[in-house]
């Protein structure tokens, strides 16, 4: 039934894939001190960039903080930037062609362990940053990406690596493919909206305490108030998507196991990370909470998304006992 | 929630010293409800909704696994007495997760009702009056053009109508447009909170009127549903046992797969659970109906669901004499992944009662360290190990599991003074004891574990959370927009027969809308373009790019 000339193949893809990621983020680090460094010295012997501090009010009349997110000023400093979205490309492509590959060795969708979990994560996350950034100037972006899906990658690779084989009854449903599809493309945009809500609280810490003008890397970012309108932005496309994996969850496991809800841990977490979530969206709509304390609501939020598959899956016991890593 | 229905105190802190006023006991009240109905309470009650959820994941729970809590118990008797008195065993059926959900449902009803009256009102009532000065907006473009302030508005109440906003009715010769549009989003709000409400009323509903029972059944073997035939079962504080449709099960045959080629901790992962069982309901012709694990057997309104498996040995005992004195498919219990599993035979039509206690092993293997064990659940090589008691089965005619003797108060069968009877059997083997005894082991039988489920509250749960989900999207996909207009001047025209007539277009969105400035220019770009060409570039294109 297994392939395993195929299943190998899949493993050099994936081992490829993290070797171009780990140029990659080598190349975006190098564009966001160039740009960086580009924009202070800019900033310095102009007009200081006028900065909104404090979060709060994403209002402003200003033609010039439109149409593009990224800083305003930056010919010339591009290049690693797109080095390093090309590398990304790549890995995208290897992080699919391994993900397929697998796929093929084992004749079913690629999604009946922990170590496929990841894969199809990973390639969710880069997809999306990809695509993204063939239509908005992402480049600044590329490093907050590129760092976690490689610590998925990584991880995946020596902790949860399982060897190509058929899926366990449990798991032999279409609701396997449309529950966990969606739930790791929801897994992977909140990935994205973690690593942006972390550079959004640097960069406002830094616009805060700099008193509107901001040094070092940092000053590659967008304001503050453009990324914090961003990560609200992704986090408000992925939490529907949350909602569904958990309902999609609830009616597999009426199938499979008799009831729709039974406080199993993976349960139990899939409903903390909902409503810590929906816990963010209403931070953010409280008059008198800083969007601040509602960004780290959002950073809770995806700390219990590790939790949940880590410790959740490795540790605890309960019915979602497929991580297919031997304990 | 109700972002407007904050309460500051305003009163000075002391009041003993300072007098004022004092709230009686309606004041404190009303002062409670709109604490508990503000967003900071609700933010606070799901903030601490997901603390209190997660101690259920941690302690194993009765309502999930009793025995894991009974273990866990013994393990640790002291620090289980403490973790019982603030029901961490049974965390979400305790005193106080209930209160924080219960506190969190009497927030969102008190939050609903005044929003869904103001909203009700909102879509009845025109989009309000457009402000006098629109530059104050968030949002706002200006350009002047070569036109009537007539037909300026004219163009205006078009394109804003042709985007499908909801115009107020203007006086005739207004110099002023106001429209609104995405209405749905506090629509699809409102209908999302009532739809959690109706996924928990039909979680409620379930328990109450919803019934579950577990039943082993062996291959070739039939079995009647109804309340004296489970092996357990929970009926819902408002079920009474009649209501359990009587109908006839037979399984006719269960398959098995388990992983013989991968090695590591995918060999012997199963592969494949799946059955052939013969139905008759009351009145009704018997089919045939096959179900598996993910696919379970639907009778009437209950669900049968495969849920466990396991091996029934055949065995046979028979007399000095030949005669038969058992003879059955006896369950045994697997113990792990290999299926290694644990059960008795018990004997009773003999005197005195004799007893057989020990294992099956689908595999057989001989590890030097373990012992006997089997590597591989799968029947490659199935082995029946036993050893026997005689006396009396049901000491003091006390009911007891069928999976387990007390062996207490029986002899061990021996072969001489120190070597109890151990058999090691093939099927078909038999073996035969001192007094001529002979048992033997025919063929072994797949036993279902099938959990049998009425849950009136499953297809209204799923509606509702189907309608939570699709006013989750409006709420968060639809933007809220009120969009202005306003024409200034104009009236005369100039020597060149120009009419210099300023129109400012203004949006002002609800929540983070990135999207408002594109609209506005848009729907300027096209008010100009249908009156006139514009002569003064207010519309500031150059630093725009």
């Amino acid at each position: 039934m297994t392939d395993p000339t195929l299943a190998q193949a899949s493993d050099f893809a994936i081992w490829g894939a993290i070797v171009v990621l780990a140029l990659a983020m080598l190349a975006f680090s190098v564009h966001l001190a160039v740009t960086g460094a580009r924009t202070e010295r800019k900033a310095g012997s102009s007009l200081p960039e006028p900065v909104m501090a404090g979060a709060g009010a994403a209002r402003t009349n200003d033609p010039a903080d439109r149409s593009t997110d990224g800083p305003t000023e930056r010919p010339a400093t591009r290049g690693w930037g797109v080095i390093g979205l090309q590398l990304t490309w790549l890995a995208t492509f290897a992080v699919i062609a391994g993900t397929t590959l697998r796929a093929l060795s084992v004749n079913r969708a690629p999604l009946g362990n922990m170590y496929e979990f990841a894969l199809v994560t990973a390639g969710f996350a880069l997809l999306v940053y990809s695509v993204w950034s063939l239509r908005k100037d992402r480049l600044w972006l590329g490093a907050f990406v590129v760092v976690p899906v490689l610590a998925i990658l990584g991880a995946a690779k020596i902790w949860w690596y399982t060897e190509a084989s058929q899926l366990m009854p449990a798991l032999d449903n279409i609701w396997l493919i449309i529950h966990v599809t969606i739930a790791t493309l929801s897994i992977a945009l909140f990935t994205i909206g973690a690593a942006l809500a972390i550079a959004y609280l640097w960069r406002d810490r830094a616009e805060t305490k700099g008193e509107g003008t901001v040094r070092g890397w940092l000053a590659a970012l967008p304001s503050s108030v453009k990324l914090e309108r961003i990560t609200y932005g992704l986090h408000v496309f992925a939490f529907p998507l949350w909602t569904f994996a958990l309902i999609s969850g609830a009616i597999w496991a009426e199938q499979a196991w008799g009831r729709y809800w039974g406080w199993d841990p993976k349960e139990t977490w899939t409903f903390v990370i909902w409503v810590v979530y929906a816990a963010y969206l209403h931070a953010r709509a409280t008059s008198g909470l800083t969007t601040r304390k509602a960004t780290w609501v959002a950073v809770a939020g995806f700390g219990c998304i590790i939790i949940n598959y880590t410790v959740v899956n490795l540790l605890m016991t309960g019915l979602h006992s497929y991580s297919g890593v031997a304990t | 929630m109700s972002e407007q229905q904050r309460i500051e105190p305003t009163y000075p802190k002391n009041r003993a010293t300072i007098g004022g006023p004092r709230l009686g006991p309606v004041g404190w009240a009303r002062w409670a409800w709109r604490q508990l109905t503000s967003m900071r309470t609700a933010l606070a009650l799901l903030l601490l909704l997901a603390v209190a959820a997660i101690p259920g994941s941690i302690f194993p729970q009765r309502g999930v696994d009793p025995a894991r809590v009974r273990s866990y118990m013994q393990d640790r008797p002291e620090l289980s007495r403490w973790l019982d008195r603030f029901s961490l065993f049974d965390v979400y059926s305790s005193p106080w997760f209930a209160s924080i959900y219960l506190l969190l449902m009497i927030s969102l009803v008190g939050c609903i009702i005044p929003r869904l009256r103001a909203h009700l009102k909102a879509m009845q009532a025109p989009p309000p009056r457009t402000p006098s000065r629109l530059s104050r907006m968030p949002v706002h473009r200006e350009a002047v053009v070569d036109a009537d302030p007539s037909a300026v508005i004219a163009a205006a109440r078009a394109e804003l109508g042709r985007r499908r906003y909801r115009l107020r009715q203007e006086p005739e010769g207004a110099v002023v447009v106001a429209s609104e549009k995405g209405y749905l989003k506090e629509t699809g709000n409102l209908v999302f909170h009532v739809a959690l409400l109706g996924v928990i009323v039909s979680v409620a509903a379930g328990s109450l009127f919803g019934w579950r029972g577990e039943i082993i059944i062996k291959e070739g073997e039939a079995w009647t549903a109804g309340a004296g035939t489970f092996d357990t079962l929970n009926l819902g504080p408002l079920v009474d046992e009649d209501d359990i449709p009587a109908f006839t099960l037979r399984l006719d045959q269960l398959d098995v797969e388990f992983e013989s080629e991968a090695t590591g901790a995918q060999f012997g992962a199963p592969r494949r659970f799946s059955g052939v069982a013969t139905v008759q309901e009351q009145g009704q012709e018997a089919t045939s109906e096959e179900f598996a694990v993910n696919a379970p057997l639907a009778v009437g309104t209950t669900s049968m669901y495969l849920l466990g498996n396991g091996y029934a040995p055949i065995v046979t005992v028979r007399d000095a004499d030949d005669e038969v004195l058992f003879s059955d498919a006896v369950t045994f219990l697997p113990q792990d992944n290999t299926y290694s599993s644990e059960g008795v035979i018990k004997v009773t039509g003999r005197d005195p009662g004799l007893g057989f206690v020990g294992g099956f092993l689908p595999t057989f293997s001989a590890d030097p360290e373990i012992g006997m064990t089997s590597s591989f659940p799968g029947l490659a090589d199935p082995t029946l190990v036993l050893t026997a008691f005689e006396g009396d089965l049901f000491p003091e005619g006390r009911a007891q599991s069928v999976f387990s003797i007390e062996t207490d108060e029986m002899d061990q069968v021996m072969l001489d003074e120190d070597t109890p009877i151990s058999m090691l059997l093939r099927p078909q083997d038999t073996y035969e004891l001192p007094d001529g005894t002979v048992i033997e082991f025919e063929d072994v039988v797949r036993w279902g574990g099938m959990l049998v489920r009425h849950d009136p509250g499953r297809m209204p749960a799923l509606i509702f959370a189907g309608l939570a989900l699709l006013g989750l999207v409006l709420m968060l996909g639809v933007r809220r927009r009120r969009v202005f207009v306003r024409v200034a001047g104009g009236d005369g025209a100039t020597e060149q027969g120009e009419r210099h007539t300023g129109v400012s277009v203004a949006g002002l969105p609800k929540g983070t809308d990135p999207g408002l400035e594109d609209l506005v220019e848009q729907v300027l770009a096209h008010i100009v373009s249908t009156v006139d060409t514009p002569r003064a570039a207010g519309a500031r294109d150059e630093d725009e790019r």
